[in-house]
């Protein structure tokens, strides 16, 4: 059992590693479009939030619409501190501490979200998840904030209301958010994050922990009789998740130097959810195919222009029923032992 | 006289969300599904009323076929798309598909109407009741919004309560197994009341975009998202609920606008959303349903 894990964990990485190798051959032979090779971080970002999710929704049970919120969060965390901290630290070390900050405070708004929240069951959590996302996303939408040589300064209000003192400079923006962020982030971190975010999530899903958070998400009323935490660990499953949702959002901060929260609404949430359910819930391979197939397919089918996204979602139908549908199931079952027969026979 | 103008256009925004949340709760109560798609047949119900009235059509006779044309919509969705995904492993896997119809329905219209917002014409032509003196003006689009909303609360409560058909509803939501085995035709029933929801939210539709006359192929999508808010705030499944639900939305959004900032009003809105949930897991109305080993 545990060398099928550790087989099955290594075609995960090899993957990973295969795709990134791929890439970097068609970037310097140059046989990839720029559009492309634009995508190549947001993939990262898609990928390891999709994984993050997958830690919620497939091996806790629990179904998050706000994920979004929590890249988000990471996001403005980092971009804050990285702007900062721009002229005081060398590159490497300030985005190693804020990829660390975007993940701590990511998960510290994750745990605090998750204690009252995870009290509530099923659709009802769906709910509040994506009523926090959206309330993140509002309230960044006119947050302001400057530094001068008091200090920093820090409004809700119209940003030009915010008086700065002499040195002033506007970090965010209200709605325009933050602009200047050091580009630190590039292909080669965006792999290597993912690489831990995998690790990270399937060693957790394959250890004691982990163990205990499926057996309550598949019977929740057995698993507290025999005496789990019930509590504990969705808490755990849930902060965790939060945080690696924070490390996407990192990630996403420092690829373009300006951000906005456009990105961070519902619709994103929904995407990752999107690319959790159709890899396979609680197929931590499978969100990252999902992942990458999905945030490159409206690229590839740009040729076709108004039509991609028509094309994107009768796809996303046709692949849902022919995955899911218990009638489609038991057709591909039935094809498959006709081929397996007929092996047989010869 | 400020207090009560915004609160009779609290109640007015919150009776559109009131209508569009029965078609949610109507839905997940029957067929335990969030309908992602509800809010973008909205859109497409606006759109077909405004082709109609262009088109030279009698608007009460526009908002007719909106009606069929959303009725009969909301039921193939639910044959193609819902029906064969009923028996799935995990009841994600219709919640996706209905993610996938509402980018369906909003691309569709993207393609047949364009991206640029549209003006809805203004139909509704009763006039506008003015009250102490003229300081306290009621629009007329309030008055048929609030009207509509009463009516169809009455009706649904009558039909649920009252009708064969209405009963049947109500015991497929209880147990689907022993609904069948008492003659009930449980695919039916499952139709009948996505008709009724969509119809609905052809109605909708309507009264959403005579109050705020444009629409654009993403309409449905934030109204959408709210009722449904509002759905689970009344105790989703309960046809009260989302009225009172509804209607709760509305008013505090609009006080959030008029007293606080326009900017923060969703966040204050799902706030409050938030804080209910807490107190009482199951919404206002919401049943508590012990759970047996």
């Amino acid at each position: 059992m545990k060398k099928k894990i550790f087989k099955n964990n290594m075609i995960t990485y090899a993957l990973i590693i295969a795709f990134y190798i791929v890439m970097q051959v068609m970037i310097t032979t140059g046989s990839i479009s720029s559009l492309l090779q634009g995508l190549l971080v947001p993939l990262c970002m898609y990928a390891i939030a999709a994984v993050s999710l997958n830690l919620v929704v497939g091996f806790s049970g629990e179904l998050s619409l706000g994920h979004a919120g929590f890249m988000c969060i990471g996001a403005y965390a980092s971009a804050i501190f990285s702007r900062v901290t721009e002229d005081s630290l060398p590159d490497l070390p300030r985005f190693l501490i804020a990829i660390l900050i975007g993940a701590l405070v990511a998960g510290v708004f994750g745990f605090l979200i998750g204690i009252p929240v995870l009290r509530l069951r099923g659709d009802y959590l769906a709910i509040v998840t994506l009523a926090f996302g959206e309330i993140i996303k509002n309230l960044f939408n006119v947050l302001s904030l400057g530094k001068d040589n008091e200090g920093l300064h820090v409004s809700f209000n119209d940003a030009a209301v915010m008086e700065l003192g002499e040195g002033g400079e506007k970090i965010v923006d209200g709605a325009l958010g933050i602009t200047g962020t050091p580009r630190d982030s590039s292909f080669t971190i965006g792999i290597i994050l993912l690489l831990l975010t995998v690790f990270i999530v399937v060693n957790l899903v394959n250890s004691r922990t982990g163990r205990a958070i499926t057996a309550i998400r598949d019977n929740r009323i057995a698993a507290e009789s025999i005496g789990l935490n019930v509590t504990k660990y969705k808490l755990m499953a849930f902060t965790i998740s939060t945080t690696l949702a924070g490390v996407a959002g990192v990630l996403y901060a420092h690829n373009l130097s300006s951000l906005t929260v456009k990105l961070f609404n519902y619709n994103t949430s929904i995407l990752i959810l999107v690319f959790v359910v159709l890899g396979g819930i609680g197929n931590v391979r499978g969100s990252i195919i999902a992942a990458i197939v999905l945030t490159a397919l409206p690229e590839l089918l740009r040729g076709m222009a108004n039509y991609r996204m028509l094309i994107y979602a009768l796809l996303l139908i046709v692949m849902m029923l022919f995955n899911w549908a218990p009638a489609a199931i038991h057709f591909r079952e039935r094809i498959k032992s006709k081929f397996s027969k007929k092996q047989e026979v010869v | 006289m400020g207090f009560l103008s915004y609160l009779i256009n609290g109640i007015s925004l919150g009776s559109v969300y009131a209508i569009i949340a029965l078609g949610y709760t109507m839905v997940y109560g029957i067929a335990k599904m969030l309908n992602f798609a509800h809010g973008d047949v909205i859109m497409i119900g606006a759109y077909v009323v405004l082709t109609a009235i262009t088109g030279g059509i009698n608007p009460l006779v526009a908002v007719l076929i909106s009606m069929v044309v959303c009725t009969v919509l909301g039921m193939t969705i639910e044959k193609v798309a819902y029906k064969p995904l009923r028996n799935a492993a995990s009841p994600l896997a219709v919640l996706i598909t209905a993610i996938g119809i509402s980018y369906l329905l909003q691309n569709i219209a993207l393609i047949v109407f364009g991206a640029a917002p549209k003006s809805f014409p203004d139909f509704i032509k009763v006039p506008a009741l003015k009250l102490a003196g003229g300081e306290l003006v009621i629009s007329g689009v309030a008055m048929v919004t609030i009207g509509a909303c009463v009516v169809i609360v009455v009706a649904l409560t009558f039909f649920v309560n009252r009708t064969k058909q209405g009963r049947a509803m109500k015991a497929v939501s209880e147990d689907k197994g022993a609904a069948q085995l008492m003659g009930i035709n449980v695919n039916a029933t499952i139709s009948l009341t996505f008709a009724i929801g969509s119809a609905l939210a052809a109605i909708a539709g309507v009264l959403l975009c005579a109050a705020y006359p444009s629409v654009t192929p993403y309409t449905g999508a934030m109204p959408g998202i709210k009722a449904f808010t509002a759905a689970v705030f009344g105790g989703i499944g309960s046809i009260p609920g989302a009225m009172i639900g509804g209607i709760l939305l509305g008013v505090i959004e609009i006080f959030g606008k008029a007293y606080i900032s326009s900017q923060v009003a969703d966040a204050i809105v799902f706030s409050v959303l938030i804080i209910v949930l807490l107190v009482k897991p199951t919404g206002l109305f919401g049943k508590n349903i012990q759970e047996k080993v």
